[in-house]
């Protein structure tokens, strides 16, 4: 049914941003626990990284049908 | 300052150069007008040396081109427009030479000359000489040769005519001529006679009156025989001179009568001449007779002198005087008798001494005289023998001419002969071929006849053959008849067949429930496939159903609709998403429009879609009054129109509606198909 692959989308989407969110936040947290003296940039900058990341996973996902270097669509039955 | 301009001149510098100066220096000055003369006078002067020049030259070429042709000529070729100055100024060109033109024109004239009089001959030689090549046909033929007769029969007739004429008359006159010799012969025989009678005999006064009327007889005969000799003269003449002509005239036909009128002609000459000979001899006689009747009575009339001198009174008729006479007469007359005879004698003794010199002298008058008419007779002999010899020739030529015409007549015959051979083998193949041609036409007229009859019979038979092929055609028509009425029951037992296998189908159709798929109809339409094996229509309708329909099974309308209204807030939710608009952001400000705008739940949608109408929010609205009314179809046409990701999203519904709809066509068609066979089976009849 086409008009579920929407909704998987968002679906894996969100979980994405969320693990990527999450762990873009630890990873700052133990950066700057470790590394950086507790400043707070590394944790702004990890969750920062992890929400770019999964911003980008997300829109990419999202366009992946209109991207042509894909060897074959993505569909679903 | 012209003072000044002259000695400049005689100054020996170019006036040009000083005059223009001095023109330049009073350029402004009134004097300009001689100014302009004398420096135009170099120019003037250099302009009329030039025109002299070329003038010049222009009437030394045309004079020279007078004199000389061959200049001429060369000039016109070479230099343009002078043949047309000098045709002006001189003529038209002189032929080329002039003196061998005149020789030639004088022998051309004469080859003309004695060419026209050649041709001349030619022409009317060859006129003639053509005719006979070609053939003239034979009544042209027949008609000359008969006017030619015709001709030669009047000239023969004429000349016949004319030489009769003229030989009557001369005839006549030469028998007139004749007989006035033949009378002045025998006058003159008669006078000869008379007059050696008269000198036999006594001297009478009758006698001699006789004599004398014989003499005038005489005279008279001759001068009538002179002009009956010119007058026949004249018309053997005549006669002569009409032969001529007629020899002149050359025809054939004329040649025998004036042979005839020639012979005749000589004949009459010859009897002429003798005649006239005869009358001469007869002169001749007769003036010897003369002659010595003279002598005679010269002797008679010198003794009645003598006796007159002796006896002058004895007067004439001195017989009767006998008794009286004296005896001295007598005496004297006897003494003067005697004298005589001694006169005599001595005369006859001289006379027979000198009678050969007489007779010589005699005899060479004689020899004269006959040489004389020897001669005549030898010429007149001559000349008729010369006659005659010519009138011989002439019969030859006749005769030899004549035995050439039979000749040339048994040839004609002959070949007269010859063509009828001819003619009668050309008639006997003529008729063979006639005969052919007739026998050619008479089996071809039979051989029509047959066919003919051929024909009739065959037609007879073709007719009653198709009585009995129109009669076994009606029975077996007939038996068709009812053979298609069972045919027909079977057909309509198979379409009861079909139509109850499509109703199936359709039912099988209506087993769609709520979200789930009708039952697969593969067995519905096998039903179907095997109760139409005779109808490709059908076969290709059952084979048509789509794949799924027959695996799977298609949904149902209601299914449909109730799958599209959940679709419908998705595919507002994409609305702005695409190939070009698809990020994150494009996303959140689609859900945002889809949040703030609002649009008819349903919307009848217009006949004709325009531009504004391809709005998604406006094509699903479309769709959705569509789908609530029941038309599939429309619906899914319309949410075709979607684009982007809104297409996407809303393309397995779009496939499943296009399953549904195809299903429900053949379908539809499958029963519409049924029911129009089994309308058509069960027809009344």
């Amino acid at each position: 049914m086409s008009e579920k692959e929407l909704g998987k989308k968002w679906d894996r989407c969100l979980a994405d941003s969320a693990i990527k969110l999450g762990t873009g936040l630890g990873l700052g947290i133990v950066f700057s626990v470790l590394f950086f003296k507790r400043h707070t940039w590394p944790i702004s900058f990890g969750s920062g990284v992890g929400l770019g990341m999964a911003y980008a996973n997300c829109q990419n996902d999202l366009r992946s049908h209109y991207l042509q270097h894909r060897s074959k669509k993505v569909t679903h039955t | 300052s012209l003072a000044a301009t002259l000695t400049a001149l005689s100054a020996d510098v170019s006036e040009d150069t000083l005059c223009l100066s001095l023109c330049d220096s009073r350029h402004r000055r009134t004097k300009t007008d001689r100014c302009l003369f004398l420096s135009g006078g170099g120019a003037a002067k250099v302009v009329a040396a030039g025109l002299v020049t070329v003038g010049g030259g222009i009437g030394g070429t045309i004079l020279y081109a007078k004199w000389d042709n061959k200049f001429r000529a060369a000039v016109e070729n070479n230099v343009p427009y002078s043949d047309w100055l000098l045709g002006l100024a001189l003529g038209p060109p002189s032929p080329k030479s002039g003196l061998p033109i005149k020789k030639q024109y004088k022998d051309c004239h004469e080859h003309q000359d004695t060419s026209v009089t050649a041709a001349v001959h030619p022409d009317t030689e060859s006129p003639t000489a053509t005719e006979p090549l070609k053939e003239r046909p034979v009544e042209e033929v027949a008609a000359i040769l008969a006017q030619q007769d015709q001709e030669e029969q009047d000239i023969a007739t004429s000349v016949s005519a004319s030489l009769e004429e003229s030989l009557t008359s001369s005839a006549k006159a030469t028998l007139q001529a004749i007989g006035a010799q033949e009378a002045a012969l025998q006058a003159i025989t008669r006078h000869t006679l008379k007059l050696k009678e008269a000198m036999e005999a006594e001297e009478k006064s009758a006698q001699w009156k006789d004599l004398e009327a014989a003499l005038a007889d005489r005279t008279g005969a001759v001068n009538d025989a002179e002009t009956a000799l010119s007058k026949a003269n004249e018309a053997l003449d005549s006669l002569k001179s009409v032969i001529d002509k007629s020899k002149g005239l050359k025809v054939s036909a004329v040649r025998p009568l004036v042979l005839a009128a020639e012979e005749n002609l000589h004949n009459m000459v010859v009897d002429l001449d003798k005649v006239v000979t005869k009358v001469h001899s007869a002169e001749s006689e007769a003036k010897i007779v003369s002659q010595y009747s003279e002598l005679v009575n010269e002797a008679k009339q010198q003794f009645q002198r003598e006796v007159s001198s002796l006896t002058p009174e004895i007067q004439a008729n001195w017989k009767g005087l006998t008794g009286k006479l004296s005896s001295d007469d007598l005496n004297a007359l006897i003494a003067h008798a005697h004298r005589r005879i001694d006169q005599l004698n001595r005369e006859l003794a001289e006379q027979r001494v000198r009678e050969q010199i007489h007779i010589d002298a005699a005899l060479e008058q004689q020899k004269l005289e006959d040489q004389k008419a020897l001669e005549k007779a030898v010429s007149t002999a001559l000349q008729h023998i010369k006659e005659e010899a010519r009138l011989e020739q002439e019969r030859k030529l006749s005769e030899l001419r004549e035995v050439m015409e039979a000749e040339m007549r048994t040839q004609l015959r002959r070949q007269a002969a010859a063509h009828t051979d001819h003619v009668r083998d050309v008639l006997k193949v003529q008729e063979q071929e006639l005969r052919v041609d007739a026998e050619q036409v008479l089996s071809s007229k039979m051989l029509e006849q047959e066919t003919r009859y051929r024909q009739l019979s065959q037609e007879q038979l073709d007719n009653f053959t198709l009585d009995m092929n129109t009669a076994y055609a009606r029975l077996k028509g007939m038996e068709e008849a009812i053979d298609s009425h069972v045919v027909a029951e079977e057909e309509a037992r198979k379409a009861h067949q079909l139509w109850l296998s499509v109703e199936a189908l359709n039912y099988t159709l209506k087993t769609a429930n709520a979200d789930i798929p009708t039952v697969p109809l593969e067995g519905a339409a096998q039903a179907v496939r095997d109760s139409c094996h005779d109808s490709d229509f059908a076969l290709a309708l059952s084979s048509a159903l789509p794949e799924e329909s027959l695996h799977r099974g298609v949904y149902s309308e209601a299914s449909l609709r109730a799958r599209f209204n959940s679709l419908r807030s998705l595919a507002r939710r994409v609305a702005l998403i695409d190939e070009s608009h698809n990020s994150l952001y494009q996303y959140f400000l689609s859900y945002l429009q889809a949040a703030l705008l609002f649009e008819e739940k349903q919307e009848a949608p217009p006949a004709q879609l325009c531009s504004e109408d391809l709005d998604p929010f406006k094509l699903l609205s479309y769709a959705s009054y569509c789908l609530e009314h029941g038309d599939l179809e429309l619906a899914a046409k319309l949410v075709n129109q979607l684009r982007g990701e809104a297409r996407r999203v809303v393309e397995d519904w779009l496939t499943e509606a296009r399953l549904t709809l195809e299903t429900r066509q053949v379908v539809s068609l499958l029963s519409a198909y049924a029911n129009a066979v089994g309308l058509g089976t069960t027809q009344a009849p």
